[in-house]
C-alpha cells in the first residue's frame, strides 16, 4: 500500500523541522543576525547630508566677508573646520578628507560688490562623492543668496511692491515631515535581510544535502518533486515569516516606527513574496554542485538586490536597460511595497500592480526551479 | 631546504583544489567583470526622470510653457495633470510620483501685475533624500525662469558664486562607484573563499589530516589562503582594467601603489577569511557570517554610500574596525585624486594590523587541534 500525499508531506515537514531545530548556532543565526543589523545599520545608513565640512579661504577680511563666515557658521548644514591663508592649504584639507568644500572669498571682495555692483566667489567641491558635492555647494548658494539679499536690502532702500517679478516657492514633504531617515531605511534593509536569509538558507539546505549524499537517498522514496520542494519551502516561509514580524517589533521597539497601512497587508505581500524570494534560493540550488559554488553564485544575487533593488539609489535613475533588469528583481518589488505600506499607509488596491509582478515572478522561479530538477534526477 | 620544499608541496595541493572545481573558478573571475559592468553602468546618484504630477489652477499661456520647461528638463516627467488636490495621495500611495506641483489660479495675472507668483510643492517624504534633492532642481529651474522674466532689469549688488568640481568635473557617478563596488568584491570574495573552502575541509575531515602532518600548522593555513591571493589579485587587475578602459574611470595616482595597497587588502580580507574557518565548523555557518554577516556592514560603513561623518559617534567608532573603511579611502586617494603614499600611510598601517591581528587569532585557534 503506498503511503497517502498527506502522510508524505508530513513526514517530510517533520524531517525539515527536526534538521532545522536540531542545529541550534544555525537558527540562532537565522534570527539574531538580521535583527542585529536591522537595528544597527538604520543608525549608519543615514543619508540625509548634513554636517558638510567646509574649508573658507578668506582673502579680503573685510566686514562683510566676516558676516558671510558667520551666516555659513550658523548654518544647520556646516561645520567650518578651518580657515585658511590661501587655497593650496585649502585643498589640502580636501585631500585628507577632513573637507568637502571650499569657499573662497577673493581680494577686494567687499569693494568690487560695492563699487562695481557685483562680485564674484567661488566654491569648490569634492566631486568625488556626488550627491554630497550637489547638494553642499546648494546649500551654500542658498546661503549665499540670502546673505545676498540682506545686503541689498542693507544698501538700498526696495519698494515695498517689488519692481522684479519673484516667483514664491513654498515646499512641503508629506508622509515624514521631520525627515526621519530610519522612516525610509528600516523596511529597506528589513525587506533585504528576510530575502537573503531565506534565499540562502534555502539554497543552502537543499546543496548541503547534495553533497552529504542524502540527496540520493530522498530521491528513491515514494515522495514527488513537488512534495520535496514543499518540504524544502515551508520550513523557511515560516521562518522568513517570524523574521518579518521580529523585524517589526525591533523597528517599533528601537525606532518607534508604526506601520501606517495594516499589518494584514503587509502579511499578505510577505507571504506572497516569500515565495520568490524561496524561489530564489531553489533555482539557486539547482544551478551549483556544493556549498562553494552556491556562496559564490549568491554573492552575486545578494550585491544585484542590493544595488539594484532601490534601498539607496532611486531605480528610475538608472538606464532604460537597466530598469529593465530591475523589474525583474523581486527584492525591488519587495521594498518598495514595505515602504509604502509603513510610511504612506498604501493599501492592497494602491500596490496590486506590485503584487501581480510578485506573483508572476514567484511562480516562474518557483517553476523553473522544478524543471531543472526534472532534468538533472530524471 | 627540504622544509621549505615542503611547503610548496602544500601551495601546489591547494591550487589543484581550486583549479579542480571549474565552477567556482569561473564565478570567482567572471563576477567582478559583471558586477563592475552592470553596477558602473547602471548606478548613479543623479536624480532624474522622476515622475510629477501638475496642479495647474491658473491655466494660461504663462503656466503651460511653465509646466513645458518642466518637461524639457531632463530631471522631470510629467505624468499626471490633476484638477484636484485630494487626488495627491492616492498617486503617492501607488508610487506612481515622486512631486506634486501646485500652481495656484491666477499666477500669470498675479506675477505680470503684482510681480509676485506664487508655487507650491509637494514632495513624497517617504523617500526623503531623493525628494529633497528633486525638490531642488525644481526651485533651480524656477530660478532660471524667475531670471529670464527679469531679463535686462539686473538686480543691483550681486554676488555671483563659480562653482567647480574638483576630481569630477561632471560628477560622474563611475568615479564614486568603481572605487565602492571594487572593495566590496574584494572584501567578500576574499572572506567567503577561503572561510568556506577551508570549513569544507574541517567538515570532510581533511584538515584534521593536515594540521596532523609534520608540516607547521602556520605554513599549513597560510598556504591555504595563497591561491586565494593570487586569484583576488588578478580580480584587482581584471576591474582596473574595466575601470579604466571601458568605464573611463582613470587611475590618477601611481598603478604601483595602488596594486600594492590592494594586496595589504586581500591579506587583510583572506586573514579574516581564515579566522572565520577558525571558529567555525560548518559551511553554512561560514558563508552565513561571511556573506550576510559581512554584506551589509562592509556596504555601509564604508564610507561609500553613507558619509562617515554623518553617523552618530557610536556608528563612527565602530566604522573603524571595518576594514572596508580603510581601503576604500585609499583606493579613492590613488585613483580618483591622485594622492601619493604620504596621504595613504596611516590607512594601510591600519590593514596591515588587522591583518596580523587576524592571523594570529587564525592560527592560534588552529594550533591547539594539534594537541
Amino acid at each position: 500500500m503506498r503511503p497517502s500525499a498527506f502522510y508524505i508531506m508530513r513526514t517530510i515537514l517533520e524531517k525539515e523541522f527536526r534538521q532545522i531545530f536540531r542545529n541550534p548556532t544555525i537558527l540562532r543565526m537565522i534570527i539574531v543576525m538580521p535583527i542585529f543589523q536591522l537595528i544597527l545599520i538604520p543608525l549608519a545608513a543615514d543619508y540625509e547630508i548634513k554636517n558638510i565640512n567646509i574649508t573658507i579661504v578668506d582673502q579680503d577680511h573685510s566686514s562683510y566677508s566676516r558676516q558671510l563666515l558667520h551666516k555659513i557658521d550658523a548654518s544647520k548644514y556646516f561645520i567650518v573646520r578651518t580657515l585658511m591663508p590661501d587655497f593650496e592649504h585649502a585643498l589640502n584639507n580636501v585631500e585628507q578628507n577632513v573637507s568637502d568644500l571650499i569657499l573662497t572669498i577673493p581680494n577686494h571682495f567687499e569693494q568690487q560688490l560695492i563699487r562695481e555692483n557685483k562680485a564674484t566667489l567661488q566654491v569648490s567641491a569634492d566631486g568625488v562623492n556626488g550627491t554630497k558635492a550637489g547638494l553642499g555647494s546648494a546649500y551654500l548658494s542658498m546661503i549665499i543668496n540670502d546673505f545676498n539679499r540682506e545686503i541689498r536690502e542693507s544698501l538700498v532702500q526696495l519698494p515695498r511692491r517689488s519692481d522684479f517679478p519673484q516667483v514664491e516657492i513654498y515646499s512641503s514633504l508629506w508622509y515624514n515631515p521631520f525627515v526621519r531617515y530610519p522612516l525610509f531605511m528600516v523596511p529597506g534593509i528589513l525587506a533585504l535581510l528576510v530575502t537573503m536569509v531565506g534565499a540562502l538558507m534555502c539554497s543552502l539546505n537543499i546543496v548541503h544535502e547534495k553533497e552529504i549524499g542524502t540527496m540520493e537517498q530522498l530521491n528513491v522514496t515514494p515522495m514527488k518533486k513537488y512534495q520535496f520542494i514543499l518540504g524544502k519551502l515551508i520550513p523557511f516561509w515560516i521562518l522568513g515569516l517570524l523574521t518579518i514580524t521580529l523585524g517589526l517589533v525591533a523597528g517599533f521597539l528601537v525606532y518607534h516606527i508604526v506601520s501606517i497601512g495594516s499589518l494584514w497587508t503587509i502579511y499578505l505581500f510577505s507571504a506572497v513574496y516569500l515565495f520568490a524570494a524561496l524561489g530564489v534560493g531553489l533555482l539557486l540550488s539547482t544551478l551549483v554542485d556544493n556549498q562553494l559554488q552556491a556562496t559564490l553564485f549568491s554573492f552575486f544575487i545578494m550585491m544585484f538586490f542590493v544595488m539594484m533593488g532601490g534601498l539607496y539609489t532611486p531605480l528610475e535613475s538608472m538606464p532604460h536597460w537597466a530598469q529593465i533588469l530591475a523589474d525583474g528583481n523581486p527584492v525591488s518589488y519587495f521594498i518598495r511595497v514595505l515602504r509604502a505600506i509603513i510610511i504612506k499607509g498604501s493599501t492592497l488596491g494602491d500596490l496590486w500592480k506590485d503584487m501581480r509582478a510578485m506573483i508572476i515572478i514567484a511562480i516562474v522561479l518557483n517553476s523553473l526551479a522544478i524543471l531543472n530538477y526534472r532534468k538533472r534526477m530524471g | 631546504m627540504k622544509f621549505r620544499s615542503k611547503s610548496f608541496v602544500f601551495i601546489f595541493k591547494e591550487f589543484k583544489h581550486v583549479l579542480r572545481d571549474r565552477r567556482s573558478l569561473f564565478f570567482l573571475m567572471a563576477q567582478p567583470v559583471m558586477m563592475m559592468l552592470l553596477f558602473g553602468f547602471a548606478l548613479s546618484n543623479e536624480v532624474k526622470e522622476s515622475n510629477i504630477a501638475v496642479i495647474d489652477q491658473s491655466n494660461d499661456l504663462e503656466t503651460i510653457k511653465l509646466i513645458d520647461r518642466f518637461e524639457q528638463s531632463k530631471y522631470f516627467h510629467v505624468a499626471e495633470r490633476l484638477t484636484n488636490t485630494n487626488e495627491i495621495d492616492r498617486l503617492f500611495r501607488q508610487g506612481r510620483i515622486r512631486l506634486a506641483i501646485i500652481i495656484h489660479s491666477n499666477f500669470a495675472n498675479n506675477l505680470n501685475h503684482l510681480n509676485q507668483g506664487q508655487i507650491q510643492i509637494i514632495a513624497d517624504g517617504s523617500d526623503p533624500n531623493t525628494a529633497s534633492i528633486a525638490t531642488s532642481y525644481l526651485s533651480a529651474i524656477l530660478r532660471d525662469y524667475q531670471n529670464e522674466l527679469l531679463g535686462d532689469k539686473k538686480l543691483p549688488y550681486s554676488i555671483a558664486v563659480e562653482t567647480r568640481m574638483l576630481y569630477n568635473p561632471q560628477l560622474k557617478s563611475a568615479f564614486n562607484f568603481v572605487p565602492g563596488v571594487m572593495t566590496l568584491i574584494l572584501m567578500l570574495l576574499g572572506a567567503m573563499m577561503t572561510s568556506v573552502s577551508i570549513v569544507r575541509e574541517k567538515e570532510q575531515g581533511s584538515m584534521e589530516l593536515l594540521l596532523a602532518s609534520p608540516i607547521n600548522p602556520i605554513r599549513v593555513v597560510i598556504s591555504k589562503a595563497i591561491p586565494y591571493l593570487l586569484l583576488a589579485f588578478l580580480n584587482v587587475v581584471i576591474i582596473l582594467f574595466i575601470a579604466v578602459f571601458v568605464l573611463n574611470v582613470p587611475i590618477q595616482g601611481s598603478v604601483f601603489l595602488l596594486l600594492m595597497s590592494s594586496l595589504l587588502f586581500i591579506s587583510t580580507t583572506l586573514s579574516l577569511g581564515l579566522f572565520i574557518s577558525s571558529v567555525t565548523e560548518q559551511q553554512q555557518v561560514a558563508m552565513f557570517i561571511s556573506l550576510i554577516g559581512l554584506l551589509m556592514p562592509a556596504l555601509v560603513f564604508s564610507g561609500f554610500m553613507f558619509p562617515i561623518e554623518n553617523m552618530p559617534k557610536i556608528m563612527q567608532i565602530i566604522s573603524n574596525i571595518v576594514p572596508t573603511r580603510w581601503y576604500y579611502a585609499i583606493v579613492r586617494a590613488i585613483m580618483i585624486k591622485g594622492l601619493g603614499l604620504s596621504s595613504i600611510w596611516k590607512e594601510c598601517l591600519i590593514l596591515a594590523g588587522m591583518t596580523f591581528f587576524f592571523m594570529t587569532l587564525a592560527i592560534k585557534k588552529f594550533k591547539p587541534r594539534l594537541q
